[in-house]
């Protein structure tokens, strides 16, 4: 029996460096942005008497903060749908016994292993408006030459577009994931259950109709929590692909955290920004946590 | 043998979004292999007329000239991060999957979720004290500073993939050793290490990519442009207004170069990663 209890405090040892690392890092960090955000503190000296939920109201007053909601509501939407549009089909098409499947797979893929930087600097060139001297460049020119000049456009340089062309480069980046989710969930469902609905005369489409799809739904779930959590959070592409651009068009919350605290060293105002975003991650990902513990129990 | 005109639809969709992704990846390469004379920005999509490497030289070492900074120390800065980050944070991850996989203690279902909400995050929630406590700690600044926060930050899905992955190794191993009067540590050790490659390959990857990538911990932990990680340069580089477009093309195709590799080589385990991530690993 002593032999038990000392691995029991050999076990209590060897996580506790991580355990109390997440708890200060992770916790303890976030009750103290959480302070900030009702403190006073408003430059490079530190001020940390409590003016209670001052900064919130002001920060929802921002017309800047408000513009940064809307374009997270519109960037999120826009890169879900699309997302998962464009996943679902691929996974779906990939599924036909394709020849060099690997090889479609592995293109699709790729730009996961990428650093939103990079896409970031490479889609500001694509989706560059061109001007007078130059003309089209980018994806514009080649709309040009494909004689579809109609779906020429400004992108983010446009306003009314703004955030949707960074939506079009996330989308870009991280619709293979999707696929790859759907395409292992799709390996898992038994090859007799296709057969047997063929066999009752099912054609492929409604196999996927009424078969294939419920048995996804769990994996579309995974699929919004994880790119919700992402858009949410996004902040590496909107650095490198725009900046806050043209009246804001392209800003995000993430972003004026960064801008107006490292910046302009509103602490107190960066800081209640920073609980507005965790709390919005929060409502999305402790159902999903809660929810995961406990389908895991009852396996 | 005919083809049916569905199938031919099949592949003909699927070589469009191929075309899709690949199309960024065209242009990296035809504009940084081109010559500055003829880089212009209407003659994007034409290919080089001869092979040129002025982009990449110029990505590289910069100009003092015109004033920029290349990304040949950063991207040393970014190796000696990588490296040293993602060897601790797979070592610890592992010994917690361990933990927390085979010697479940009362609270640890609950310390579990705990944990993996820190991966979850937006790191500006805690950039604040963050920043303050580097600063106590002398460790603001610096690369080790970073590499501080890239493992702390990471405990949580290495430990979420150690842990999938030792949940799959059969419980009796650790009984049968524990009859043989072989401790926790020897277990660890003679047992479970050794056949803890997989799990090691998927965790050290997936760090490797994330910390690489990562721009947000480079950019608020290293002011000096001296100190930063690669992403950061390669930001600075395409914000400039004097940085010519070929040069910034160039510098993203070298700052990717390093997981792109890693994606060719081993993408069998970068997918493993991904879909740990999703926790459903």
């Amino acid at each position: 029996m002593r032999g038990l209890t000392w691995d029991r405090v050999t076990s209590i040892l060897l996580i506790a460096p991580s355990a109390i690392a997440i708890l200060i890092f992770v916790y303890g960090f976030i009750g103290w942005t959480g302070w900030v955000s009702l403190a006073r503190w408003d430059g490079m000296l530190q001020d940390l008497t409590l003016v209670g939920l001052r900064n919130y109201q002001k920060l929802f007053d921002t017309e800047r903060f408000q513009i940064d909601l809307h374009n997270t509501v519109t960037f999120t939407l826009l890169f879900l749908a699309s997302s998962l549009v464009i996943g679902l089909l691929l996974a779906v098409l990939l599924d036909q016994r394709i020849r060099s499947e690997g090889l479609f797979r592995s293109i699709y893929l790729f730009p996961m292993a990428l650093s939103f930087i990079v896409t970031g600097v490479v889609w500001r060139w694509l989706l560059n408006p061109g001007s007078r001297e130059l003309g089209s460049v980018g994806v514009n020119l080649l709309f040009d030459k494909a004689g579809l000049g109609l779906l020429k456009s400004g992108w983010y340089t446009d306003p009314s577009i703004g955030i949707k062309a960074v939506a079009i480069a996330a989308t870009w980046q991280m619709s293979g994931y999707v696929m790859a989710m759907y395409l292992a969930g799709m390996r898992g469902i038994p090859e007799d259950l296709r057969e047997a609905a063929r066999v009752d005369g099912a054609s492929e489409l409604e196999i996927y109709r009424h078969i294939i799809l419920p048995l996804l739904q769990p994996i579309t779930l995974s699929a919004v929590i994880i790119l919700g959590h992402i858009s949410l959070k996004i902040f590496d592409l909107v650095s490198a692909m725009t900046g806050p651009g043209l009246g804001f068009c392209t800003d995000v919350p993430a972003y004026f955290m960064f801008d107006t605290t490292f910046r302009g060293n509103h602490f107190s105002q960066g800081a209640a920004i920073a609980i507005i975003l965790l709390l919005s991650v929060a409502a999305l990902i402790i159902p999903y946590l809660v929810y995961t513990a406990r389908t895991e129990v009852q396996r | 043998m005919t083809v049916q005109p569905s199938r031919l639809l099949i592949y003909a969709i699927l070589i469009i979004f191929a075309a899709f992704y690949l199309m960024p990846v065209y242009v990296l390469l035809v504009t940084g292999m081109k010559g500055f004379v003829e880089v212009s920005l209407p003659r994007m999509w034409d290919l080089p007329s001869g092979l040129y490497f002025d982009s990449f030289l110029r990505a590289w070492f910069g100009s003092q000239a015109q004033g920029f900074r290349g990304l040949s120390t950063n991207f040393l800065n970014s190796v000696k991060l990588v490296v040293p980050a993602t060897l601790i944070s797979a070592m610890l991850g592992s010994m917690n999957g361990y933990v927390l996989a085979k010697w479940k203690f009362r609270g640890s279902e609950v310390l579990f979720p705990l944990l993996l909400f820190g991966m979850f995050i937006p790191y500006q929630s805690v950039l604040i004290p963050l920043v303050q406590t580097l600063q106590k700690m002398q460790l603001y600044g610096s690369i080790p500073g970073l590499i501080f926060v890239h493992v702390v930050y990471g405990i949580p899905i290495t430990t979420l993939i150690f842990r999938n992955y030792y949940a799959t190794v059969p419980t009796e191993l650790v009984e049968a050793s524990k009859i043989d009067g072989a401790s926790l540590l020897g277990i660890y050790r003679w047992v479970m290490f050794p056949i803890s490659m997989p799990g090691f390959v998927v965790a050290l990857i997936w760090q490797f990519t994330s910390i690489w990538n990562d721009f947000l911990f480079g950019v608020v932990v290293t002011p000096n442009p001296a100190v930063q990680p690669v992403t950061v340069t390669l930001n600075n580089l395409a914000g400039s207004y004097i940085v010519e477009w070929n040069v910034q093309m160039a510098g993203a195709l070298l700052a990717a170069l390093p997981t792109l590799l890693v994606y060719i080589f081993l993408g069998r385990y970068f997918m493993r990663g991904l879909l740990a991530g999703s926790l459903k690993g």
